[in-house]
């Protein structure tokens, strides 16, 4: 059996993070045989759930710290997001599709981390923080093969 | 992120480039909003996603924001340009079924009028 390969990062509730939490999560999901466009992807929805933890979880306080952390196992990458933060009074709302507790925000966030990962499973606790877990397996035979 | 606004008769050109995400998303707002407020005479909006590499919920909030301005009083949005991992984010976010998407700005602008 294979080690598990993991990393795990920490930073500062700050908007210029979101990118950096992106190429980070994006560059170790490299080390699995991932599309471009898987990578893309992965990128997105880390990016949502690091924007959910800044603006919801910490209210734009760049006090606050944010926890990325990933790790590859058979071939799938588990992405974590974690914020001891606000935390989500109801769960299952806040997954619908268009549902923000923000008038100006679309509620896409949850919807993105769902279209772009294999499972997505959130755990909160009001006054405690949230913690987003997303798997995406890599599948090499599941990318149409090009020229046939 | 880079930034430029032009104001064709009844249109404001937006040309964007680069990431948009939570780090640009209120100096894009802002920008756009001054924008409307300086020149009454804008109607539509055309923007240019060509040079937009990332986009995520952030930047499409900013889209909807104005695109709910300029829709009260009639106008229109168009989108221009948008490369492949920016139209899926469109496509997702239902935005494209709101606002009409152009193969160039110069056919946006005759359609804009
Ligand atoms: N880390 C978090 N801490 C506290 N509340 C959260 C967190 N993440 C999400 N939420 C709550 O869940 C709701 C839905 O999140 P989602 O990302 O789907 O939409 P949004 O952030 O409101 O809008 P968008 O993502 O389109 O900008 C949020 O409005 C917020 O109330
Ligand atoms: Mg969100």
């Amino acid at each position: 059996m294979e080690p598990v390969n993991r990393m795990k990062i920490e930073f500062s509730s700050l908007a210029a993070n979101v990118s950096f939490a992106r190429v980070a999560a994006g560059a170790f999901a490299s080390q699995l045989d991932f599309t471009l466009n898987d990578i893309e992807e992965l990128k997105v929805a880390v990016s949502e759930a690091v924007t959910n933890s800044i603006i919801h979880g910490y209210q734009n306080d760049p006090a606050k710290i944010i926890e990325l952390s990933a790790e590859i196992r058979c071939e799938t990458l588990v992405l974590a997001v974690e914020d001891r933060g606000l935390g989500i009074d109801n769960i299952e709302n806040a997954l619908q599709p268009a549902y923000s507790t923000d008038p100006e925000r679309m509620g896409l966030g949850f919807a993105f981390m769902q279209s772009f990962s294999d499972s997505l499973d959130v755990q909160s606790l009001p006054g405690k923080g949230t913690r987003v877990i997303m798997t995406r397996a890599c599948r090499k035979e599941a990318t149409p093969q090009q020229g046939h | 992120m880079d930034m430029h606004i032009e104001v064709k008769e009844k249109s404001m050109l937006v040309r964007l480039r680069g990431e948009i995400d939570l780090a640009v998303t209120d100096t894009l707002r802002e920008s756009l909003e001054k924008e409307l407020d300086d020149n009454s005479l804008i109607k539509n909006l055309i923007i240019n996603l060509e040079g937009v590499t990332y986009i995520d919920s952030s930047g499409l909030g900013v889209i909807l924001g104005r695109y709910r301005r300029v829709s009260r009083y009639g106008g229109k949005v168009f989108i221009v340009g948008a490369t492949a991992q920016v139209k899926k984010v469109l496509e997702l976010s239902g935005l494209l079924n709101i606002m009409q998407e152009c193969p160039s700005e110069a056919l946006a602008l005759d359609l804009a009028g």
